[in-house]
């Protein structure tokens, strides 16, 4: 009876949906989905239990990553990635100043977008997370048994490094396309003659295998158009990459209009393996560059920043067979690859069919040669030559698509605020599930691969309102999880979700939770300002700089009473934390210091700098709640003035 | 309800301090700038209600402890190479909170094994959370050392051995 009831009320939702979508803003009510009874049972995860997997949302303008448990919808972590995070003492600390380092000198933030977990023949592997920094190009590497950020490089003649960070069933590459074209090299020039001149760079990054290490293998110079979002192919399709373009106009005023006057724009097809071996070959033309490659070492627990002086260049004209234009209507968005890697398909984000391509006629196209003209020596396939269907009319503002691996597609649709399950092949609508409210990206765990975890479908939404007890005029963002196991997807949690989540990728628990890294061994501990016994506890002084090389274990700093420092000194706290057990941070805290904590792991070291201006006895303190003596975890320091002959001392204890 | 649940509240918090009146018998009164307590030689007051003897100074070489280790045989010779590896573990790891041979922020090593059994020694430096919940010796130091616990440094069972060498040695 109840089950009729549910059943009614989502066809009434449905109905309701349906005549929003012809233009009516008529509002939902709250409350709605057709939740049904037991959903409750389906998220909860019992106290002291786990949840079935892992979250990654990307941050958006907060420049980071989180980490959240499905179905639970239980935040874990912040992994600060583009963003300093005063927290753990993240991009202030003299170790991880240099994370932060780019042509443009020190950028302490910046809009992380896409998130991709690493892979193994099309299946995710769990080593590491990479994800795009959008706004000063770059893309980060997130190790995944310490969850933090060990590498940042940066991308030379690219600007909106949106189209990224996406990578290759193996892992060979992880690309970056340019969403801004601009001129390359950067120059002095009128914007008005953008059109012909100015150049979109695509980067295929390659990843060591063994160290995860970066580097820019090639850039594809492309015509100057905006590379929007790719996947790679997988499975047959493995070896090509995919790109939406939009604005082929090329306009570069009022674009909202002006590059919107194409009927279709175009996917770029790209076979990278091709051009991999062009290059391996000494094809490609090298080209002064200016950007930073910054790696963090877990055993030295530093950053170093290296300034890379050139770039490989690859014209797309030069490399037969390397890249052919798919047309593809409306300024498509999303531009998905389903895990046979048979299917791509074009979010025509303002056309009003899904465009979905077919990788096999696209081959049959290519060898047979049916072009149907080029764009700056790139040749045009046939839209219909390529097209192996269209979803009709499913809903409006087509932007993303997810696979289940059960032959299903499940596209987000912004405008009409909607979830859409449709079948690859006979392009039939299966089910539709309204959002709250005008949804993004959406994401199944392993969507991106070969081989999906079919359980669960979250979509990222844009807008929250009434979802949440109001916070004032903003509000964190709202993620909504659907169960997608059966023929019905079925809403069961909505959850608040931290900066603006523009993707996110999944994993199941099992395969990272094992190699969790629980403390740093005092052992590995290679930091040139370690003190790794504590009677190497000491203070330097050296001209101005006073070094206080420092360790921590419950509850005490040694020293805790320092003397000799003065106004005008510059002080770095070498901190190295000698615990060696699972979950027992120390923070470390100094009045007046114009930087941030630190929050220091179990055999870590990490060193913070104070300058300190007035004379006095200051005190430091432990911020991480340590034991019961957490309380007594604390110290001083004693400033004399400039001109002072206070000789430096230190001590713990009455010694 | 309400009103017997609050009374049950206060009743015990009551009871939770008389308790730990009865286990602090140091002074009654509050010593302002006394000398720290850490680095006092000797401290006679702080003896238990039960004994006169306090927890770091009763021996007990009956009691093996909890843990991993249940039996240790040790050769009448101390192996020098070991105890040495030893000293070097216990300065990495130990130090910061047992001074060799005085009273720090625990007890100092030096004469445990007049005290304790080796295995007691053994279990305390691999499973300090379980010992000094259950162990009523493990359990009574903590009381006498603050409430400062002991860390779980992570050692090897290899590595406590090693350190158990060392203190054959002072």
């Amino acid at each position: 009876m109840k089950k009729t009831i549910n059943i009614l009320v989502s066809l009434v939702m449905v109905a309701g949906l349906v005549s929003c979508n012809n233009g009516d803003n008529k509002k939902q009510s709250k409350g709605q989905g057709g939740l049904a009874t037991n959903a409750a049972e389906k998220v909860y995860v019992a106290p002291g239990e786990h949840d079935d997997y892992y979250a990654f949302f990307s941050g958006g303008y907060s420049g980071n990553l989180t980490v959240y448990g499905l179905p639970s919808g239980r935040m874990f972590k912040e992994i600060p990635v583009f963003s300093q995070f005063p927290t753990s003492g993240y991009g202030y600390s003299e170790e991880t100043l240099p994370m932060f380092n780019t042509s443009f000198g020190f950028v302490p933030w910046d809009d992380s977008h896409h998130p991709d977990i690493s892979q193994t023949n099309g299946k995710l592997d769990g080593r590491w997370i990479f994800i795009n920094g959008n706004n000063t190009p770059r893309i980060a590497r997130i190790d995944l048994e310490t969850f933090e950020t060990v590498e940042i490089i940066e991308l030379p003649n690219s600007a909106g490094n949106h189209s990224s960070s996406f990578i290759t069933e193996n892992t060979e590459y992880v690309v970056a396309g340019t969403r801004f074209s601009v001129p390359v090299p950067q120059r002095d020039m009128p914007i008005k003659d953008y059109k012909g001149n100015f150049k979109g760079a695509l980067s295929f990054v390659s990843v060591d295998q063994e160290t995860g290490r970066m580097g820019i293998k090639f850039q594809l110079m492309m015509p100057g158009f905006n590379y929007d979002l790719s996947h790679p192919g997988r499975d047959k399709s493995h070896g090509w990459f995919f790109f939406t373009t939009y604005n082929t106009e090329e306009a570069n005023t009022l674009m909202e209009v002006n590059s919107s006057q194409n009927d279709k724009d175009f996917i770029a097809a790209v076979n990278w393996k091709v051009i991999e071996e062009y290059v391996n070959n000494g094809g490609g033309t090298k080209m002064p560059a200016n950007y930073a490659h910054n790696v963090y070492d877990h055993n030295t627990h530093m950053a170093t920043s290296t300034m890379e002086k050139e770039v490989l260049t690859v014209d797309p004209t030069k490399v037969p067979g390397a890249v052919f234009f798919l047309p593809t209507p409306k300024s498509p968005h999303g531009c998905d690859v389903d895990p046979t890697g048979e299917y791509i398909i074009g979010n025509g984000k303002l056309s009003a069919d899904l465009t979905v391509h077919s990788f096999t006629k696209m081959i049959d196209a290519i060898e047979n040669k049916k072009f149907d003209g080029e764009a700056y020596g790139i040749p045009i396939l046939k839209f219909e030559d390529v097209l192996a269907g269209t979803v009709k009319q499913p809903g409006l503002g087509p932007l993303h698509t997810e696979f289940d691996g059960k032959g299903n597609a499940y596209t987000t649709f912004f405008i009409s605020s909607e979830v859409v399950k449709w079948k690859l092949g006979t392009w039939e609508v299966l089910d539709r599930q309204p959002v709250f409210y005008s949804v993004g990206h959406g994401m199944i765990p392993g969507g991106n691969s070969r081989e999906p975890f079919g359980k669960y479908f979250v979509a990222m939404n844009k807008i929250t309102k009434d979802r949440y007890l109001p916070t004032g005029p903003e509000l964190e963002h709202s993620a909504q999880l659907f169960d997608i196991s059966g023929d019905k997807m079925e809403l069961l949690l909505d959850f608040p979700t931290h900066g603006e989540p523009h993707y996110a990728a999944g994993i199941a628990a099992d395969i990272l939770k094992k190699n969790a890294k629980q403390f740093y061994k005092l052992s590995e501990n290679t930091n040139p300002y370690a003190t790794l016994s504590e009677a190497d506890a000491r203070v330097e002084r050296k001209g101005n700089e006073v070094h206080i090389y420092m360790t921590t274990i419950r509850s005490h700093f040694t020293p805790d009473n320092i003397e000799g420092v003065k106004v005008g000194d510059k002080v770095f706290f070498h901190i190295t934390n000698h615990e060696q057990d699972f979950d027992v941070p120390h923070g470390f805290a100094m009045i007046g210091a114009n930087n941030a904590e630190l929050l220091i792991m179990p055999g870590q070291t990490k060193t913070l700098v104070w300058e300190p201006k007035q004379v006095g006895v200051w005190p430091f303190y432990c911020t991480d709640f340590c034991s019961a003596l957490h309380q007594e975890m604390q110290g001083y320091v004693r400033v004399s003035p400039a001109n002072s002959n206070m000789e430096l001392s230190w001590s713990l204890g009455e010694d | 309800m309400k009103i017997i649940m609050k009374s049950l509240a206060a009743l015990a918090i009551v009871t939770l301090i008389s308790c730990g009146g009865k286990e602090e018998k140091k002074s009654n009164d509050i010593q302002i700038g006394q000398k720290p307590a850490a680095t006092e030689a000797s401290a006679d007051s702080t003896t238990s209600a039960a004994s006169d003897v306090k927890p770091s100074e009763t021996v007990d070489l009956t009691n093996k402890g909890i843990g991993p280790i249940k039996n240790v045989e040790l050769a009448a010779e101390i192996d020098q190479a070991m105890a040495a590896k030893g000293m070097e573990v216990y300065k990495t790891k130990c130090m910061a909170c047992h001074k060799p041979d005085k009273k720090f922020i625990g007890p100092a090593p030096t004469g445990i094994l007049e005290r304790r059994t080796p295995e007691w020694i053994m279990n305390m430096i691999l499973n300090p959370e379980e010992m000094t919940k259950n162990d009523p010796l493990a359990k009574a130091l903590l009381i006498e050392f603050n409430g400062s616990p002991m860390a779980n440094q992570n050692l090897t069972e290899e590595e406590a051995r090693q350190v158990l060498e060392y203190f054959r040695t002072l």
